[in-house]
């Protein structure tokens, strides 16, 4: 599993080197671009995402401590946080395509002034876009957690797949850690 | 491997992930507390030192990095010194290009479409073409 996230973060490591290097390009820009973006929604999501990462990681230590119920309820609350993001994410996303705040040729907002600000969404759109990808993954792995905890296939002798997803959650956590200060925070 | 060490838990207290939680919060108030302020560069240095401060709390305790076998942080770690290496040594070209042949780049920036303005030529414009034939 270590082996993967190890693969993931090179993964979005490309995408990091890339922002880096348009970020140094074009530094008055990203901070004009950043504006577009409001930092109340993604100050929202990235507590609801640290609140799902305390539920998951709780939720492993109720099945190590054989508490079954519990941890199926953590894992759902976990389930629900991580739909609370997308939703949130969704209403942000339908704000920019109304706007015209799109990556490359489609961007046909007029209100940034500074160089190339097309850049900002195309890396914006790429990183979040990629992250929330990884979001709805997660949400599928952990609905699958939920019916095989329903099932009680997991105990203090085996929750390996709720270890496992949870490594993958708090790694998707921390990508987005980053991610907010980098977008959202740019001073 | 994973299943290898799961057998020695490590059942920390709900204290320390109730902790670590609020503390991550905490620090997310904080860092949106301070891109309120205007500290020039200084700004991206604080902005990415609690996000590390943050990412280290949970790899070291959601993660349970602190507890397992210290083979999976050298794992996590080599990731991210090649990710740093990766970036350092891309910038290193992106920043200094330009600077020993401006005339080189000249034309380059000319020709490149969205590079200072919106596009120059449309991407359905033949003229690439007729420069290869």
């Amino acid at each position: 599993m270590w082996v993967f996230l190890l693969t993931e973060v090179l993964f979005f490591g490309g995408l990091f080197c890339a922002y880096a290097i348009y970020r140094a390009w074009h530094p008055e820009m990203f901070f004009n671009a950043h504006k577009a973006l409001d930092w109340r929604m993604g100050g929202l999501n990235t507590i609801v995402l640290i609140t799902s990462s305390v539920t998951m990681a709780l939720s492993i230590r109720s099945f190590q401590l054989n508490r079954q119920k519990q941890g199926t309820w953590l894992l759902i609350v976990t389930l629900l946080c991580a739909a609370a993001f997308m939703v949130v994410k969704y209403f942000e996303y339908a704000h920019k395509f109304h706007v015209g705040q799109l990556p490359g040729k489609f961007y046909t907002f007029t209100g940034i002034e500074g160089t190339n600000p097309h850049i900002f969404f195309s890396i914006y759109f790429l990183m979040t876009g990629l992250h929330g990808i990884h979001v709805l993954v997660g949400m599928g792995v952990i609905f699958w957690l939920i019916m095989r905890a329903r099932k009680g296939h997991f105990s203090p002798d085996y929750y390996t797949p709720v270890e496992v997803t949870g490594l993958y959650w708090h790694l998707v956590d921390m990508v987005w850690i980053f991610l907010f200060p980098l977008f959202y925070l740019i001073g | 491997m994973t299943e290898k060490y799961s057998h020695h838990h490590h059942i920390l207290p709900l204290k320390i992930y109730l902790g670590i939680g609020g503390t991550l919060i905490f620090l997310t108030l904080i860092t949106v507390a301070v891109a309120q302020v205007h500290l020039g560069p200084f700004n991206l240095v604080v902005a990415l030192a609690i996000a590390v401060v943050k990412a280290v709390l949970v790899g070291l305790f959601f993660m349970h990095l602190k507890y397992d076998n210290k083979l999976f942080g050298v794992i996590f770690l080599s990731s991210l010194a090649f990710l740093g290496i990766f970036i350092i040594i891309t910038l290193f070209d992106t920043l200094r290009r330009g600077d020993i042949y401006p005339e080189v780049g000249l034309p380059i920036k000319e020709n490149a479409a969205m590079y200072d303005t919106m596009p120059k030529t449309t991407p359905h414009d033949s003229s690439g073409h007729e420069e290869v034939r």
